[in-house]
Order: C-alpha cells, then structure tokens, then sequence
C-alpha cells in the first residue's frame, strides 16, 4: 500500500472514530464535564476552602491540573476499548483487517482517535474548571508534551486491553481495578510530600503521580517529581506499548483464528 | 496467465487440534464463476477465512493473481473482496459510511469513494437507504450491503461466503442476476453455498470439499454428465387413475394430477410418452426436477465416507 493510501485508511479510521464519540456525546463527553464539575464543587470549594494553600496554590487551583489529566487519561483509555472491543465483539474488525491497511496504521488509527477523545474531554473540562478558579500556563511547551503523551499511552493501554478482552466484564475490569486507584493514590488531590516518607516512596512507583506531577508543572510550574524523567518514562511507556500493540495485531492475538 | 486463486496444500490445525483443511489445493482461473460446496464444518468457510487473512494457515502456499500472500499480503487483498457468512459490518453505523469507510481502508480518496459508493448503492437498490443505520435494514438488504461494500474498491477476485443464505426467492434471483453482471464484466467469483442450485444455476467449475479434503473439483456440466439418473415431473391435464404406473420406471405419484418419473441412463422418454398416451393420460406440462446437483452432492459425500471407512 502506498504512503498516500495509507494516509488515506489513517484518515478514515480517525474519522470514524471522532465520528463515533461525537456522535454519542451524551454518554462519552458530558459524563466526565459533569463529574469534574462535582469534584470542583465538593473538593474545590466546599472542602477546599478548609483546606488551605499547597504549594502557594490554593487548594482548588492545585487539584485542577490533577483532574484535568485523571479526565483526559480515562477518557483516552475508554475511548479505545470501548470503540475496539465492539468492533471486535460485532466482528466489524473484520472490514479493516481484511484490507490491505497495514497493521502499524490501524493501530495509529484508533490511538489518535482515542487522544482526539481525551483532548476534547480535557478542553471542556479545562473550560468548565474556568468557572471555579482561575488558570495559567507556566509553560505551554511541557503541557501539551505531557497530555500528548498522556492520551497516548492511555489509549494504547486500552488498545491492549481491548484485543485481550473477550466480555464486556474484561473492558471494565482495569479501568475500574487498575486505573481508578492509581489515579486516586496519584496525587491529583494531594501533594505527596504530605505523606509519611514510606508512602511517599511507594507512591513514586504510581506512574500516574508522574503524569499529573508534570502536567501540573506544566500549568503551575510546581511538582512533587523530576519532570525530565517523567517526560522521558512517559516517551519510553508509548513505544513500549506501542511496539506490544503491533506485535499482538501482527500475531493477530484473539483478532484472527 | 496466472489464476485467480492458487491454493496449494493448504491446511489448518486450530488451536484445540481441529483439523479443518487437510492439505487442499486447487486453481480458479480468471474470469471464472467458481462454486465451492460441502456440508457444514467441511472447511469452506476456513479456506475464505485462510484467502481473506482472518484466519492463520498452518501450512501450503496461496496465490491471488500470482501473489503470494506469504510475501506481499497487501497486493493480494488489493484484489480481493469478500462477502462473508455472517453480517460483520457496525449496526449503528450509516449504510453509505460502511461503505466509505471500507473505501478509505483500500485508499480510495474521498470523492472517488463518494462516487463509487454511489454506483454499488444504486445497484443493489440500497441508495435511498444510505443514511440509514444498519440494524435498521431488512436481512436482505443487510446481505446487499456486504456486497456493495466488498465492490467499492472494484476487487478482481469477488468471494462469497454463502451470500443467498436466508434471502427470499425473489431477492436471491435478482442477486443472481447481479452476480452473473458482475462476473460477464470481468470479476472472478468465487461462490460457497448450501444451495446446490445456486451453483448449478450460476457457476462454471466447481470443488466439493469434505472433512477438509477436496472431494472433487470439475466443471458443474463433467459433475452432472457423470450423474446417471434424472428426474422429470409431470402434470396431467386430469386425475390419475388408482394404481397408476408406467411399466419399466420408477414413478412416484405427487398428487392427483402431478407425477415423477426417474429416468436413468439409457432408458428414453418417448417410452414414457407412448405408455402414458394407452393409458389415456394426457400431460399439460413437463419440468426437470432441479436438484441434480443435489443429488450427486449427496453420493459424491457419502462415497467419500465409504473410502475412508475401507481405508
């Protein structure tokens, strides 16, 4: 397949799947507006308050950043599994992988299709936050590396998990097993230092702490971790995944008899 | 010329240790309208599976248009298109966006996709459907989508997977005569059905296949001039009288005034002719009972049952 038709099944997949969250906007990007909008309120500004200043932010400018990532990040992971999994599960896989698409752009397809999903989330969540505080960017270069790299990852983490699932139990099982208590013991409504010393060197070993630790020094120019290494274990985590993703498509795990 | 399709020893051991091919080889050549047939589990469906790359061959070697699919894979599925068995396109997606997206998987730009999306639409009479959801299509149209979405890309070798299974006569006739369009412009079908008239009706060669060994691959007219026997169904313009018989055939009385007659090799008609005319019975009508193929599927079956248990 040449490159230009290769662009082409690229496009198609995006489009396709931008088409498919857009389409059912009420349950893929209102539930996670509405949440944050909650945890504004609860944990912004009726516990905020009470809480006081971390790291010269206020309380509610602190978990912003926190909860934009945990939005971004679960979304680009939802997008993906779901999306995949039903393809798998109505066996329209079948029209891609019958064609001559290679399996390098299918895969590409549906990570940015899950990352356009986790950057929609993350605007409409960054925009409603706007209501409840006030938010600057301490450095724009950083920001969008972090939360590139984030829906990425993320999307590729629910690509793997949709090729292995086999109910719709097993697209459910990580997100809430797995994902959900990372990201709550991920830092995003604490700041580590916070801890006693033995938690806070368990917590170092949740990558999510690095993700919205650098995504909010991204914003705030504050952070608990070293933002060059959670930049480089970020890039380092996608070509991992990205390479076990190829490989289970080229092997054609769970995808071809 | 290279064939269409090239098959060579092909076999496949699934992973609980079925084996569903046990070394099949044959050729299709180009232009052909080619039946596959064989009962269920015979490993019809693998072979389409094997050729379409949704299924892992365990060993031999497959050819589209002298491609090999072992070196390059993507040239071969340029040329191939397939209508599989079971409906395999998303429920809640547009008709016209399966079929466009299908486009766009083969790298047809957008306006050309738009274009030929439109062609196959109208010819399966399934354009005033086009924004419509797919669950919300009748079964039979759900088939005609598959068929419109496996054309988009104006494949030369087309692959159907039982394409008629659960249409009505009407519907199945006017895919038919589709069918038979397509192939007198060019394409090479490849055609597996339970409808052994379908394949009478519409295909050229033919290989039966069983247990996952190729039972026989001929033409559908060598397959039928090697059938001894044939059935004729008579209808009377009156009642039959009680015991009614023609000396010398074996006839079976259907109703009242409709009967059969098998006529075997070397026995001719007239015969039956100038019995019926002493008797008084006059015939208002006369049709070849259309299930030849059938029948010789059925022996071609049960002989290849019988060798196996002498072997």
């Amino acid at each position: 397949m040449e490159l230009k038709e290769q662009w082409i099944a690229f496009l198609t997949i995006l489009r396709k799947e931008i088409k498919r969250f857009t389409r059912i906007w009420v349950q893929t990007l209102l539930p996670p507006v509405i949440t944050m909008a909650l945890y504004f309120v609860i944990f912004g500004k009726l516990i905020g308050s009470r809480i006081g200043d971390i790291g010269g932010f206020s309380y509610i400018q602190f978990v912003a950043p926190g909860l934009i990532m945990m939005a971004v990040l679960t979304n680009a992971y939802s997008n993906v599994v779901s999306s995949f999994f039903s393809a798998k599960f109505q066996r329209s896989i079948e029209e891609v992988l019958v064609s001559p698409t290679p399996n390098y752009v299918i895969l590409l397809g549906y990570t940015m299709g899950g990352v356009a999903r986790g950057l929609c989330v993350g605007i409409l969540v960054t925009f409603m936050s706007l209501i409840f505080t006030d938010l600057y960017i301490h450095s724009w270069s950083i920001t969008l590396v972090i939360v590139l790299l984030t829906a990425m990852l993320f999307s590729l983490a629910g690509f793997i998990n949709a090729v292995y699932a086999n109910t719709f139990d097993d697209v459910s099982i990580v997100p809430t097993f797995i994902l959900t208590p990372l990201t709550y013991f991920g830092g995003v409504f604490y700041s580590i230092t916070m801890l006693p010393e033995i938690w806070q060197d368990i917590s170092r070993l949740n990558p999510i702490l690095h993700i919205v630790n650098a995504f909010r020094y991204g914003l705030l120019g504050v952070s608990d971790i070293h933002i060059g290494y959670a930049i480089l274990g970020l890039m380092l985590s996608v070509v991992i995944l990205f390479v076990i993703s190829l490989h289970l498509l080229k092997t054609g795990k769970r995808l071809r008899a | 010329m290279s064939a269409a399709l090239s098959i060579r020893n092909l076999t496949k051991v699934y992973d609980n240790k079925l084996e569903a091919l046990k070394g099949i080889s044959l050729d299709v050549m180009p232009g052909d309208f080619f039946a596959v047939l064989g009962p269920n589990g015979a490993g019809k469906s693998t072979t389409i599976g094997i050729i379409s790359s949704l299924v892992r061959k365990t060993a031999g070697e497959v050819e589209v248009f002298g491609i090999n699919i072992d070196t390059d894979f993507s040239q071969a599925k340029k040329f191939l298109g397939v209508v599989p068995q079971e409906f395999n396109f998303s429920m809640f997606e547009k008709v016209e966006d399966i079929v466009l997206q299908q486009a766009g998987y083969y790298g047809l730009p957008r306006d050309y996709a738009k274009t030929q999306a439109e062609k196959y639409l109208k010819k399966l009479n399934l354009w005033d459907k086009r924004d419509t959801p797919a669950r919300m299509l009748s079964g039979g149209m759900k088939r005609r989508l598959m068929i419109a979405r496996a054309l988009v890309h104006e494949p030369k070798l087309l692959i159907l997977d039982e394409p008629t299974a659960g249409v009505d006569i009407e519907l199945r006739r006017s895919m038919w005569d589709f069918l038979r369009e397509i192939n007198e412009a060019g394409t090479t079908i490849i055609l597996t059905t339970h409808y052994l008239e379908e394949a009478e009706s519409l295909c050229r060669n033919v290989a039966i296949i069983d247990k996952g060994l190729l039972v026989k691959n001929t033409s559908v007219k060598n397959l039928l001039q090697e059938l001894h026997k044939e059935v004729f169904i008579f209808d009377t313009a009156a009642d039959l009288p009680p015991q009614f018989a023609i000396e010398g055939f074996d006839v079976n009385t259907i109703d009242q005034r409709s009967f059969e007659v098998q006529i075997e090799k070397g026995q001719a008609l007239n015969s039956v002719f100038s019995i019926l005319s002493q008797q008084n019975i006059s015939i208002i009508s006369m049709r070849n009972k259309a299930n030849r193929l059938e029948e010789m599927f059925i022996s071609m079956i049960a002989q290849s049952a019988t060798d196996k248990k002498e072997q």
